[in-house]
């Protein structure tokens, strides 16, 4: 199969215009008569729902968690970029663009970037009109701040709670049209299936997760806003019930996944305690404009922090990288503060963590200035460590934070599937190797608001439709299969949890598939994942039935999913045998330790396509060209 | 330096529901070794863990987030929503707020408009309803104006900041006497009738708010301020003393109806 991107002729700033030129249009009228199902209401999922829904067409949203504004992309502290310019340091649409190719160690696609930077600008004003309480200057206009690895103010942000109030935004227009009957809204569904009408996407098999039973949705259209696979290392700042299911099993059905190894571990999170722990708490990355990273010189040094003084300490960000100093992108500071510990100077219980450090911070600018900016994040970090983080440095360490993989799509968001649209984190698109900060809410709202509700419209103008209800073949197939599996899981009743075997995997990907990678250890991933697979299907224990509220059973087939979506990450990690961003073979690295890249063999994307249970799968490549930044080594010295 | 595990054994009084229309009880469940790092949310974890391997039919609760954001998570214990430690969330509540030997109460979020779905899970759909009714700017996607085309003073937007932070857990519904959602509704009238971009609006959407809220079952504000005092983001009852001014000036002087 010949992976087609389609992306516009001529010059790349004018590509979206002429491109949106060039789709075709659906008259009015006519936008009834199509029905679109979109799974999922993170910020790319409601704002689809809701602009395809203001557009005229009829959809239907599933959510998985009981309201859809509780999606986890409420939880996004830090902010969301725009190339507004409005601080007057020399930003435009190309330094985004330039910033984000680069800060994704030059493994996106041009055209794909450079709109997300031309649509930046419209979301924050559309976010202005829908009333969220962006910060404010005294002057009444809108605040900016600087931004892990960028060099301009170009974040904008509403307190430490960005994420919240953007879904917030976007969730009221979503119920809006929930209101207005335009959209129907599904929650506490979980997609089990994607159904293929003659190579279309056509509809989904959902689990009601109050009383258990299978339902079977038809529509024209499918989008997936699904979010990504950080949790399958189980300690993660993922919510719950993030997974990969309903990608995985698009997968399944002939959606290709690419570049699955590329997951990005956040450099500034809570460390974790022990073995009770079942997730870890982000701390925003806006906390390093004034914190300082720094662990002790010696290692084995286990005096309190106070107690070190200056010239035992080891400011190490800022003495490798002195131009970026501790706004360094998130795969290097997370890279170094894991090179730090495994060097014993590690701090905290654990030895698994690094100090950030606001003393001088306060010093400088008052306890209230400092706790105007962070306050928030300084309590959340109190009420879990009982630790004050005005009075203490806090502790820190990487963690699964966001995958920069997901659903191949073309430029316009369409999977290999026809009619199977991928949206935000659950695509591959923009973000390359490493994700820059306060980029995925940009993201995420650029696909929902402004090119879902175009390229779909493409889509069915050029597209021949048969009439398909429910009771087709297809979805009695696929109801069929998914309910199989489900009495499969309830049927083992064996000794081991479903969360027992999550954390092994999670402990596998971890040590082997996580911040620091090799052939041997992805060798031996791939062995242990599958032994744990075959255990799993042996000895799992899944309490009470199939047809009521049973978490146990969500987490299974979950888990199910994880154990052999894991496999894909390994393959894909093997295969790429060079460094770039997130992923770290070291094999492939500078004398001082930096990720090397392979410009020559490794500037494509992988792109899987699933060859049946157990197989290695089919490897394509689409090659990434650059003809408007130079391919350059990253340096942040 | 702390130690790195300290652990109690605690007694949980908790809920037990099999749906909607069944009974409930109270059932009593140890939960030993315990680690006083861990969440409330946690331990319940660890408590399933045990039931599972027991054979037992584990506690069902909601959460997702588990660092207080999405508002997914809460429960009734001893005697108070999220808890006894302010301004938190269950899942934020870690055990060292608890002693060895204790005996905690664990019960849903009780109101007549949140139906028990089973043990500490309840339905509360009926928020979604109120928002659906105009908890909303009318604002389709493009065409909208530079996001500086209206400055818009720092303390106003500070303070609908504070009105916005709800998180829609249902904590403040469950704390009131009259099982009020009163807090819930005047955050979102509160952020967007302080805002210029909603005010055009701002008459119809509280009139049709406070109705919506109405039919789904709730009651009215009685004044004991439960709710404020439950709220994990500290929502002010300021925020319904202007909910009450809209819905005047929109009972007396608009022509919605």
């Amino acid at each position: 199969m010949q992976l087609e991107a389609n992306i516009p002729a001529g010059p790349l700033t004018d590509k979206w215009d002429r491109h949106r030129f060039e789709l075709k249009l659906i008259n009015p009228a006519n936008k009834r008569k199509f029905e679109i199902i979109v799974v999922g209401t993170g910020l790319a999922g409601a704002s689809a729902s809701a602009s395809l829904a203001e557009l005229g067409y009829h959809v239907k949203t599933f959510c998985i968690q009981d309201s859809p504004r509780r999606a986890h992309s409420i939880a996004a502290q830090g902010g969301i970029n725009a190339a507004k310019n409005y601080t007057n340091e020399g930003d435009s649409v190309w330094r985004l663009f330039y910033d984000t190719v680069k800060g994704g160690d030059f493994r996106s696609r041009e055209a794909n970037v450079y709109r997300l930077a031309q649509l930046s600008n419209h979301i924050i004003d559309h976010c202005v009109a829908q009333g969220i309480p962006f910060a404010r200057d005294y002057g009444g206009l809108l605040a900016n701040r600087s931004f892990g690895g960028s060099q301009v103010s170009r974040t904008f942000y509403a307190r430490g709670q960005t994420g919240q109030q953007l879904l917030l935004g976007a969730y009221s227009a979503l119920m809006r049209q929930v209101g207005a009957g335009s959209v129907t809204l599904f929650p506490r569904r979980e997609m089990l299936d994607a159904v293929i009408v003659n190579g279309q996407a056509r509809g989904i098999i959902v689990r009601n997760l109050i009383n258990g039973e299978l339902e079977s949705h038809a529509a024209d259209a499918v989008v997936l806003t699904t979010g990504g696979y950080g949790n399958i290392y189980y300690l993660s700042t993922n919510a719950e019930s993030s997974n990969v299911g309903a990608g995985f099993r698009a997968y399944k059905k002939g959606a290709m996944f690419a570049n699955a190894c590329f997951t990005q571990i956040h450099p500034t999170c809570i460390p974790h305690t022990g073995d009770h722990q079942s997730k870890l708490t982000l701390m925003s990355e806006s906390l390093r404009n004034d914190g300082r990273v720094w662990v002790p010189h010696n290692s084995g040094d286990i005096r309190e922090p106070q107690d070190i003084p200056e010239e035992d300490r080891d400011y190490y960000l800022e003495q490798k990288y002195p131009s970026f100093g501790n706004l360094v992108p998130r795969d290097v500071a997370s890279r170094v503060a894991k090179t730090q510990c495994d060097a014993g100077k590690g701090v905290g219980l654990t030895r698994c963590a690094v100090y950030l450090d606001f003393a001088d911070a306060i010093k400088r600018d008052g306890k209230d200035i400092i706790a105007k900016k962070y306050g928030n994040l300084f309590d959340m970090y109190e009420l879990i460590t009982d630790d004050s983080p005005y009075e203490k440095p806090m502790m820190i360490y990487p963690a699964s934070h966001y995958t920069m993989g997901g659903l191949w799509v073309d430029y316009n968001l369409m999977s290999t599937i026809p009619g199977l649209f991928v949206l935000g984190e659950a695509n591959f698109s923009d973000h390359g190797a490493n994700r820059l900060g306060a980029s995925a809410l940009m993201q995420g709202l650029a696909d929902g608001y402004f090119i879902i509700p175009y390229t779909i419209g493409g889509y069915f103008a050029g597209t021949e439709l048969s009439a398909v209800s429910k009771e087709h073949a297809a979805f009695k197939d696929a109801s069929q299969s998914a309910t199989e599996s489900i009495a499969k899981l309830m049927s083992i009743k064996g000794k081991r949890t479903v969360d027992n075997f999550a954390r092994e995997l999670g402990q596998i990907m971890w040590n082997y598939c996580g911040m620091s990678r090799n052939d041997a250890g992805l060798q031996k991933a791939l062995q242990l994942i599958q032994d744990l697979r075959a255990e799993f299907w042996e000895n799992v224990l899944v309490p009470g039935t199939d047809k009521e509220y049973n978490k146990s059973l969500e987490k299974a087939g979950r888990q199910a999913d994880s154990l052999e979506f894991a496999e894909l990450m390994i393959v894909d990690a093997l295969d790429r045998t060079e460094s770039c961003g997130g992923h770290f073979r070291e094999e492939s690295q500078t004398e001082d330790g930096e990720a090397k890249r392979d410009d020559e063999n490794f500037s494509h994307v992988s792109v899987w396509e699933y060859d049946g249970y157990g197989k290695r799968p089919k490897l394509h490549k689409e090659p990434l060209v650059f003809e408007n930044v130079e391919l350059s080594q990253r340096s942040y010295k | 330096m702390k130690k790195l595990v300290e652990t109690i054994n605690v007694t949980l009084k908790i809920w037990r529901q099999q749906g909607s229309e069944k009974k409930g009880h109270f059932e009593t469940v140890a939960a030993e070794n315990i680690s006083v790092h861990m969440s409330f949310i946690e331990m319940l974890d660890m408590v399933n863990e045990r039931l599972t391997l027991d054979g037992k039919d584990p506690i069902a609760f909601d959460n997702d987030c588990r660092e207080g954001i999405c508002g997914t998570c809460g429960a009734v214990v001893d005697g108070r929503a999220h808890g006894p430690q302010k301004a938190t969330t269950l899942c934020q509540l870690h055990m060292r707020k608890f002693s060895d030997g204790d005996t905690i109460a664990v019960e849903p979020f009780r109101a007549r408009a949140f139906k028990v779905v089973k043990d500490l899970v309840v339905d509360r759909s009926p928020f979604d309803k109120i928002i659906q009714s105009g908890g909303y700017i009318s604002v389709n996607t493009g065409g909208a104006p530079d996001g500086n085309a209206i400055p818009i003073p720092q303390e106003i937007a500070e303070k609908a900041m504070d009105a916005a932070a709800c998180i829609g857990c249902g904590a403040c519904v469950a704390a009131c006497p009259s099982a009020s959602a009163m807090l819930f509704v005047s955050g979102k009238i509160s952020q967007l009738a302080l805002l210029p971009q909603g005010k055009p609006e701002a008459a119809r959407r509280a009139l049709s708010m406070v109705k919506t809220m109405d039919a789904c079952g709730f009651g009215n504000c009685t004044n004991h301020r439960e709710c404020e005092n439950a709220c994990p983001k500290e929502l002010s009852i300021v925020n319904i003393a202007r909910l009450n001014r809209q819905f005047f000036k929109a009972s007396f002087f608009s022509d919605e109806v």
